[in-house]
């Protein structure tokens, strides 16, 4: 899987954030991830530690928030949440154009440091 | 001390994207990103999709593989250029790779480049490279299920091609379920029936394909 990428992609934005700080360790690191990406948080978490071997992030907490996903519907304006699957019909209408407001967010939310 | 940051994480991936975006438009060329499992027909596809707009439209190919350059040869045995990336174990293209690739490539002779991606349902489609579009592939042997099992693909596709069509017949393919499914969760994705290899079917998708074509070389965004 690209988990590697992504907890590199974390690694760049916490530590220019970190170092804009001037901290000396970073302590835990908040990101939300939207249910409908294929990140697999299990995969995330060990990712993060190989990737921040020996890094001013090393041995921090990544804290994954895991968003469910939500689409509002072109016809009626239903606003309905949905899994991975079911999404693509409003369950109010029965219409099909919909628009997904939320499940595919990578984000990094903020950082705790010293 | 807590410090808020709210930024994206693929931000990197993103922006590299969102340059390769403008170069594309820069010089009016078209690029595809055609995504599937291995074995189902990418390679396969390409080639038929040559044959029918390499008269019209001057066209290269950007292969994507875990190793081996077997696949951009095939096209360069075509007349095509070919740019082999080789991702060394990733199993997804991302933007910088793609980068580096079109740099070696002459972009104002050319109207469409099409990306062949790494062989995987799965995290090619998180990955933003810029492309104007994404189309996957999915072949009757791997089975009408596909789109319950890997929804995120099917849903940032632009197209579907059905690929393998010939072989509609020996397998159990339930082709209405399918297209009930992929229209659920991609409602405005056309489905393309196609047999890469016997030709059947293809000239819809080019036909799909040359329209988008013509409103990058016009100047729109497609
Ligand atoms: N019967 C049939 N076989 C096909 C078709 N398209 C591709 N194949 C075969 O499927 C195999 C894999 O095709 P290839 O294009 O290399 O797939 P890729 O790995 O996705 O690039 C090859 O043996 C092709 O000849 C098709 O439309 N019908
Ligand atoms: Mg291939
Ligand atoms: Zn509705
Ligand atoms: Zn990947």
């Amino acid at each position: 899987m690209h988990e590697a990428g992504i907890a590199a992609g974390i690694l760049k934005t916490v530590i220019d954030a970190a170092e804009g700080a001037g901290a000396s360790r970073v302590n835990t690191v908040d990101v939300t991830v939207g249910e409908l990406t294929e990140v697999v948080e299990d995969a995330l978490h060990f990712a993060w530690g190989a990737a921040t071997d020996g890094t001013i992030a090393q041995g921090s907490k990544l804290e994954i928030t895991m968003l469910p996903a939500r689409s509002r519907c072109a016809d009626c304006a239903e606003v309905f949440g949905h899994g991975r699957y079911d999404g693509g019909r409003c369950p109010a209408c029965g219409g099909y154009v919909v628009d997904l407001l939320a499940g595919r967010e990578l984000r990094v939310d903020g950082i705790d440091i010293d | 001390m807590k410090i808020d940051i709210g930024e994206r994480i693929l931000a990197a991936n993103d922006d590299l994207a969102a340059g390769n975006r403008e170069l594309f438009a820069e010089h009016g060329v078209y690029v595809l990103d055609l995504m599937a499992s291995p074995g189902a027909g990418k390679t396969s596809t390409i080639l038929a999709t040559i044959d029918a707009l390499r008269d019209r439209y001057s066209i290269a190919v950007i292969e994507g593989d875990i190793a081996s350059k077997v696949d951009a040869e095939k096209v360069r045995a075509h007349g095509i250029p070919a740019v082999q990336i080789n991702t060394g174990g990733a199993c997804h293209l991302e933007s910088a790779m793609i980068r580096r690739a079109v740099d070696t490539l002459d972009l104002d002779a050319l109207d469409l480049i099409i990306i062949e991606n790494v062989g995987n349902l799965v995290c090619p489609s998180d990955f933003d490279l810029g492309e104007h579009a994404k189309v996957m592939i999915l072949s009757v042997p791997e089975g009408h299920d596909k789109p319950y099992k890997y929804p995120n693909i099917f849903q940032v596709s632009r197209a579907v091609i059905l690929n393998k069509y010939d072989t509609v017949g020996v397998f159990d393919f339930d082709e209405a379920e399918f297209r009930e499914v992929v229209g659920s969760l991609n409602p405005h994705a056309p489905i393309f029936p196609v047999s890469a290899t016997k030709g059947d079917g293809v000239d819809a998708w080019a036909e799909w394909l040359a329209e988008r074509i013509e409103a990058v070389k016009e100047g729109g965004s497609a």
